[in-house]
Formats: structure tokens, sequence, C-alpha cells
């Protein structure tokens, strides 16, 4: 019976299996961690109110903090559940030809994970050269994801955007299926709102 | 009993891939390309290349040429970013070939990318030949869930039809000897 009931959910999981279409710059590097829970925590901030404030260390060896764009710029925070994993490899590099739709909102784009620095380092370096910071919240592990409340129960973050305005308000938030890249339209068309 | 049931749970794991309209493995050399339906060039210059007129979806055999090149691509791929010039030069050797030109057709399709997604890669890039979105990876998963950037070289018509004569990954960055194999397998005179 155990094993009758073992093979249903071999089978069931099969079935549910993600569908992404990975780089060849990773080579076998890339993990697969299977099919992921679409959401696994609970919002602590919400559209409106102001996003809590977060210093965080970047790959490029300075440290970030969100009051530095207060007055100046929009902030993309894109959260990514984890670094070597197979819809989090196909995501920033996306983002790092289009520079241009970031500046034309006046925005600026800050990458987040759970992963340490040389990880990240590591990861990171296989997109090419990021035009954008990527930030650690290592430690105090997932302190800031877990601030907004988008720390899952395994310790990774969900796959996140939340965008902030120059006053420090959140204008958006998509904690979007962690299986699933958010489609670049969806950022762009919420910048272009902000310009309004 | 028990036997049974082991023997029924593995006949039903070898036939997901027939279950779920997927290949385990990218089509190979020699074997017909499968069916596809895939989303007409939102451009006329794309449709007109392809032979092709007003929306929807298209069939590969409707493709009018000798040789299709399908390069399956994404937005968010490293590797497909860097080979983009390459690619736009390899089009321009075939374009500017008049013994080539009409007869080898290229067409990129973004796996995983919508519209707009496909519609960025081509305008930072420059990209002249047509590129269609695959947005929820039908195709990707009928041709083996390959990683990009890959390359299939089908004959849409001909006595085998939609045979695949090429097929493998990774970019190109000799393009004039990519263009040489392509023209030796087609048989393109």
């Amino acid at each position: 019976m155990k094993r009758k009931m073992a093979c249903a959910l071999l089978l069931m999981s099969l079935l549910a299996a993600p569908a992404f279409a990975l780089s060849d710059a990773y080579k076998g590097n890339v993990y697969d961690v299977g099919k992921l829970k679409p959401v696994d925590s609970v919002l602590k901030v919400k559209v409106g109110k102001i996003a809590p404030a977060f210093t965080l260390p970047a790959v490029s060896g300075r440290k970030v903090s969100l009051k530095d764009y207060r007055g100046k710029k929009n902030v993309v925070l894109s959260f990514v559940p984890a670094a070597w994993t197979p819809v989090c490899s196909d995501q920033w590099p996306g983002y790092n030809i289009v520079q241009e739709l970031f500046e034309e909102n006046d925005a600026v784009l800050l990458g987040i994970s759970v992963d340490n620095i040389p990880t990240l380092y590591s990861w990171t370096n296989q997109m090419g050269q990021l035009w954008f910071d990527v930030l650690s919240d290592f430690w105090p592990h997932g302190a800031v994801a877990s601030r907004l409340g988008i720390l899952r129960s395994d310790g990774t973050a969900e796959r996140a955007i939340i965008i902030i305005d120059k006053k420090g308000i959140i204008r958006y938030i998509d904690v979007h299926d962690a299986n699933e890249r958010p489609p670049l339209e969806s950022i762009i068309l919420q910048l272009e709102k902000l310009r309004k | 009993m028990r036997k049974q049931v082991i023997v029924m749970m593995a006949m039903m794991i070898l036939a997901l891939p027939a279950l779920l309209g997927a290949q385990t493995q990218p089509p190979q050399v020699g074997a017909t390309l499968p069916d596809m339906k895939i989303q007409k060039p939102a451009d006329s210059f794309g449709l007109k290349y392809l032979g092709l007129s007003g929306s929807g979806t298209f069939a590969v055999d409707q493709v009018r040429a000798q040789a299709l090149i399908i390069q399956i691509f994404s937005l968010y791929c490293p590797y497909c970013q860097k080979d983009a010039p390459n690619m736009n030069r390899f089009f321009s050797l075939i374009e500017g070939n008049p013994r080539l030109k009409g007869k080898i057709k290229i067409l990129g399709i973004g796996a995983g990318n919508t519209q707009f997604e496909v519609n960025t890669f081509k305008k930072k890039y420059k990209v002249e030949f047509p590129l269609v979105p695959d947005a929820d990876f039908t195709i990707h998963k009928i041709i083996g869930e390959v990683r990009t950037p890959y390359f299939i070289v089908v004959k849409p018509g001909g006595p085998k039809k939609r045979e695949v004569v090429y097929s493998r990954l990774g970019a190109h960055e000799d393009v004039e000897a990519f263009l040489a194999e392509v023209v030796r397998l087609t048989g393109i005179q």
C-alpha cells in the first residue's frame, strides 16, 4: 500500500513538473528543485504603506540602503528563491538587457536573494556583467524577506517583485508563483503607471 | 498483485510524455519534426518572409522555403543575447546570397517568452528575421524541453515531410561554417 502511494506521488509530481527553458550558459550546474509550493509565506506589507528600511551587502562590495534612493529613484526589488536553480537563473539576465526601460521610468533595480555573497558572485558571473546591484539577504538569514513577509518556510525567499516609489511608498507587490517567471511587461507597466 | 501494480505504474510513467504531448528528447536527425502550432509573426515583414498571411498560428509545412532554421531562444538566456549579433550576420549571409535567398529561412521561437519579451529582444538586438513567442512553453515541451539556444534545421516540404536534418544545442560563432553545413545537409543548389 505504501509503495502504491509512493508511486502515485511520483506520478503526480512528474505530471506537475514546472516548465522552464534553461540557458546553456549554466551548463549542468543548475540544481532542479522540482515543483515548489507556489507561495509559502504571508505578506506583512501592503501597497500604499511605507516600505521597511533595509541595508544589505551587494556583490559589488558596497552596502545598499533603501533610503539611498529616497527622493531620487523608484526602486524595483526583485526577490528570487535561490541561486543556481532553474527559473531564478533565467530571470535577471532578461532584466540585464533592458536597463533603458528602467531608466526611462526613473527606476533602479535591486536583485535580492537569501544566498551569501560568494554564491551570488559565482552565479551572477554566469549572467554576464549585470548593470544592477545584487544584494545578499543571507545574514541574519532572510531578515529583509522576513520583514516583508516573503520568507518561505524552507528559508528561501519568494519570487517577488516589489516596487517602491521615490517617497518610499510601496506601489506594487507581486508575490509570484515560485515556479514561474513574472513577465517583464508586468514590471514595466507598473513603472509607467508611476510616471502618470 | 504487487507485481501488477508496479508494472502498471512503470507503464504509466513511460507513457507520460505521450500523455502530456511532450517529447523526452530533442528532435532526432532523420526523424519527422512533430506537428506544432506556431504563432504567426506580429509584423508584416515576418509574415511575408515566411510566406504567410493573417494572424493566428501556422504549421512548419506552410513555410515557403527549402530549409527552415528554427532557433529556440529566450530573452532571459545570456548565450542567446551574446549570439544575437552572430545570428544577424547569419541572416545577412543568406539574404545577401542570391543562390540561397528565399530558399533558407530562419525562425526564432522564444521559449517561455511573451510577445512583449520577444519584441524587446528583437528591438534590442535589431533582429530582422521573425521571432515569435511560445509563452506557455507548448512548443518547448513538444521539442523535448531543450536548453537555449537550440537549433533545428528542417525541410518543410519534400518527399519526407518536416524532415529534421540538424538538431543541436549551442550558439554558432562561425556562422559561415554553419551556413555551409546547412547547405550541405539540405542539398540546396
